[in-house]
């Protein structure tokens, strides 16, 4: 809402950490950073041993009596509903876990040095095993999991804010980072590189995947769709979200109008594409859909709407994205133009203005940043579309976008390569957006 | 919003604030909103409401009524059952039928809601409150992950949890051995989980870095440490923001049906991907689509009407800065 927030700094922990001399004087901590990059480099010598190690036939898996996919299979052998309550109830241990470690290991004295000192050593390595590693690799797992505990405990006793700091930083940040990583940055970038190989992943094929995208009908027609998308999709939806959101603004039955406009976002896109199916649906003789019913009344002939090129039917699939777009847009914007002020509003009634130009000049700079949030927001979820062309055409008739298309061709066609360079390509087209919004937020956290 | 205008909004009192409300339901009461308006904003309102109305009227007629006569005739001569919804039910798509669908669905929704968002609160809270070097760059990043689209994720991901990790021929991560599994969630859980963690991040940060710096820094002063604040005061004051994005995280993974598609076993499958199987077995008979269509948008839609009223102040929280 405005800028003037203030974001205070973290406490300084010097008054309950215990403050140790390496990390005040200059000296102590020059030692501490040439010993961290020591253990560094040698975490990575390790790691380059562990790859190169000679294979061995058949390894045999090492466990402690338990790992995580033991455990997955134990849980899936459950009925569905029994699992909710018991992975919910192991996860919740496992964060008391993390906070009781964040809460008392800090401290000062002998016994929660000693409690840093095991959680450190012993974390990396009890998530090493819990994946279950193969026999031949486990000296380096084993080996490469101390070390880096090791090295966390001593730049954590050296650290400057006190002997504590880093440990309870690593374990609020740990979980999170280490699933984005695993889950969105590294296969961003194997996506990436797949996208070079042919398709099966094996032969380095050069830009071959992408001049397929660029010049096989499929490859363009999912292109071209997906532009077409993002150019009208956000624009409609917002512009009839932005009228409609005006038009009711302190208009009697308000809630009521909301709650009809913002139905669609709730209802699934797989809901909407079997709603909007009916509403088109095509027949000889009596029609049911109706919007061809709407057609013959009139004397017109009825028209298969899905099936209809160029444009029509990818126009008819937009709608229904629209449809469950709008009211988004709508509930956002309704709040932002009641945060404009009333007195610019009385000021522009005052000068005289009518009520075009009072929209015009004082609701829509009001309303500005969360304009921009919105488009952005429906932007990108019409660039990533899939259930929607999934669900009603299966991509047939030249109504195939990015998102759907590279699902479509690594299921169907085991086609790795040209479905990453799919992704690739729709990547490209995130991220002006990406830059803009990171821009925009960097600049709102210097402010602060 | 400009700074100055900010600034006008925090000068004003309790009392300038109650009375421009005041004034404002005054000229709300006084001025008739335009005829125009009114009209255009029923007829958008009936346009949004038209399609879901016809399906679930068609959703209550007698199968044979529903293939040759459109639904608006219902009214001319009504007749209505429940046959639809109990032949939806136990009627069988590819591997499961719509009821164990059902189940299934709220199996993955729950934890893939819980998860994602403890896990961002844990890093909200240490991006606001614990000061560190790159702590804004660092942010922004996370901020800017949420916008990788989610289908360059999908491959890596699938061949990770199948196969695991193999550098070089050494196998470092053997992978997980779910696919005979019968009723496996775990790879869906932990789908969603990472998927919704840059937003939930990202909107709850904005949210926990607003609250009062004095209360946690009286709290730090009296000995307690970040895991107390956190849970005992951070985790009650930012309920709402928690709520409001839950409820979200509980729609877009009851909807989904690219990750379900992705990463279910052939038990496990969610409604929406029975859904999508079934109107393909169902091809025209409508009465059954429409049914099975309004069995899957009941729990949307309960959650929807029950907890609306977070929406707008969660949304809020995250989307109209600066």
């Amino acid at each position: 809402m405005s800028q003037t927030t203030v974001d205070n700094p973290g406490t300084r922990e010097q008054t309950d950490l215990p403050a140790t001399t390496h990390g005040v004087d200059e000296k102590g901590r020059r030692t501490t950073r040439v010993i961290v990059v020591i253990g560094f480099v040698l975490v990575a010598a390790l790691f380059f041993l562990l790859i190169f190690s000679a294979p061995v036939e058949d390894p045999v898996r090492t466990t402690i009596g338990f790992s995580l996919n033991s455990f997955f299979v134990w849980l899936g052998g459950l009925h569905p509903l029994v699992q909710i309550p018991i992975v919910v109830a192991v996860f919740a241990a496992v964060v008391a876990v993390l906070l009781v470690l964040i809460e008392y290991a800090p401290r000062p004295g002998r016994g929660y040095f000693i409690m840093r000192l095991v959680a450190c050593l012993f974390i990396p390595l009890l998530a090493f095993m819990l994946l279950k590693p193969y026999q031949n690799v486990l000296v380096y797992v084993v080996a490469i999991a101390l070390l880096v505990g090791g090295l966390l405990f001593f730049a954590d006793y050296r650290s400057r804010q006190g002997a504590g700091y880093l440990f309870q930083l690593m374990l609020f940040m740990a979980p999170a980072s280490i699933m984005l990583l695993m889950g969105l940055i590294y296969p961003a970038i194997a996506t990436f590189v797949k996208s070079f190989f042919d398709k099966t992943g094996e032969a380095f094929v050069g830009l071959e995947n992408y001049v397929w995208v660029f010049t096989n009908p499929v490859g363009t027609a999912s292109v071209v769709n997906t532009l077409i998308w993002a150019l009208f999709a956000p624009t409609i939806s917002v512009g009839i979200g932005l009228a409609y959101a005006v038009f009711i603004d302190r208009a009697r039955g308000e809630k009521v109008l909301k709650v009809l406009v913002f139905m669609p976002v709730a209802i699934s896109f797989v809901g909407a594409g079997i709603i909007w199916k009916f509403m088109y649906d095509y027949r000889q003789g009596d029609q049911i859909g109706l919007l061809n019913a709407i057609v013959t009344f009139f004397g017109g002939d009825p028209v298969n709407w899905l099936a209809v090129q160029p444009l029509v039917n990818t126009f008819m699939l937009l709608i229904v994205f629209i449809w469950t777009q709008t009211g988004f847009a709508m509930v956002i914007l309704s709040a932002a133009i009641k945060g404009v002020p009333i007195e610019q509003m009385e000021a522009a009634e005052l000068d005289g203005t009518n009520a075009w130009q009072r929209f015009r000049n004082v609701t829509v700079p009001g309303i500005r940043s969360s304009l921009i949030v919105v488009l952005t927001t429906i932007t990108i979820a019409s660039l990533k579309v899939y259930d929607i062309v999934a669900v009603m055409t299966g991509g047939r008739d030249e109504t195939t976008v990015l998102g759907f298309e590279m699902v479509n061709q690594q299921q169907r066609f085991q086609s790795y390569g040209h479905s990453s360079a799919l992704a690739v390509v729709l990547f490209i087209f995130v991220l002006p957006l990406i830059i803009y919004n990171a821009q925009s937020l960097r600049k709102q956290r210097e402010i602060r | 919003m400009s700074a100055t205008q900010a600034l006008v909004n925090d000068n004003r009192t309790k009392r300038q604030v109650a009375r421009d409300t005041r004034r404002n339901e005054a000229i709300a009461h006084k001025k008739l909103t335009s005829k125009g308006a009114t009209i255009a904003a029923v007829i958008i309102a009936v346009f949004w409401t038209i399609p879901t109305f016809g399906l679930f009227v068609t959703s209550f007629r007698p199968g044979a009524d529903t293939q040759t006569t459109g639904w608006w005739t219902a009214f001319a001569n009504p007749e209505f059952t429940l046959e639809n919804y109990v032949e939806a039910l136990t009627s069988g798509g590819t591997s499961t039928t719509l009821a164990a669908a059902f189940v299934n669905s709220l199996a993955i929704t729950i934890p893939a809601t819980i998860i994602p968002i403890t896990l961002a609160s844990l890093a909200a809270y240490a991006f606001a409150w614990i000061d560190f070097k790159g702590r804004n760059m660092l942010f922004v990043f996370v901020f800017a992950l949420q916008i990788v689209p989610l289908q360059m994720a999908l491959v890596p991901l699938l061949s990770l949890f199948s196969n695991g990790l193999t550098i070089n021929d050494v196998a470092i991560f053997p992978g997980f051995g779910l696919n005979n599994v019968e009723y496996s969630f775990a790879r869906v859980w932990i789908a969603h989980a990472i998927f919704a963690l840059p937003l939930a991040t990202f909107m709850l940060h904005n949210f926990i870095s607003e609250l009062p710096g004095d209360i946690i820094e009286a709290a730090r002063v009296d000995g307690a440490g970040h895991g107390q604040v956190f849970f005992r005061i951070v985790l009650p004051l930012a309920m709402p923001a928690i709520a409001s994005f839950g409820i979200f995280q509980f729609l877009w993974v009851w909807n989904d049906l690219l990750v379900a598609t992705i990463f279910a076993s052939p038990g496990a499958l969610p409604i929406t991907q029975a859904l999508n199987s079934l109107s393909g077995t169902w091809g025209n008979k409508w009465f059954l689509q429409s049914a099975g269509t309004f069995i899957s948008i009941i729990v949307p839609l309960i959650v929807f009407f029950a907890l609306q009223r977070f929406f707008v102040r969660g949304l809020l929280a995250g989307a109209t800065k600066g």
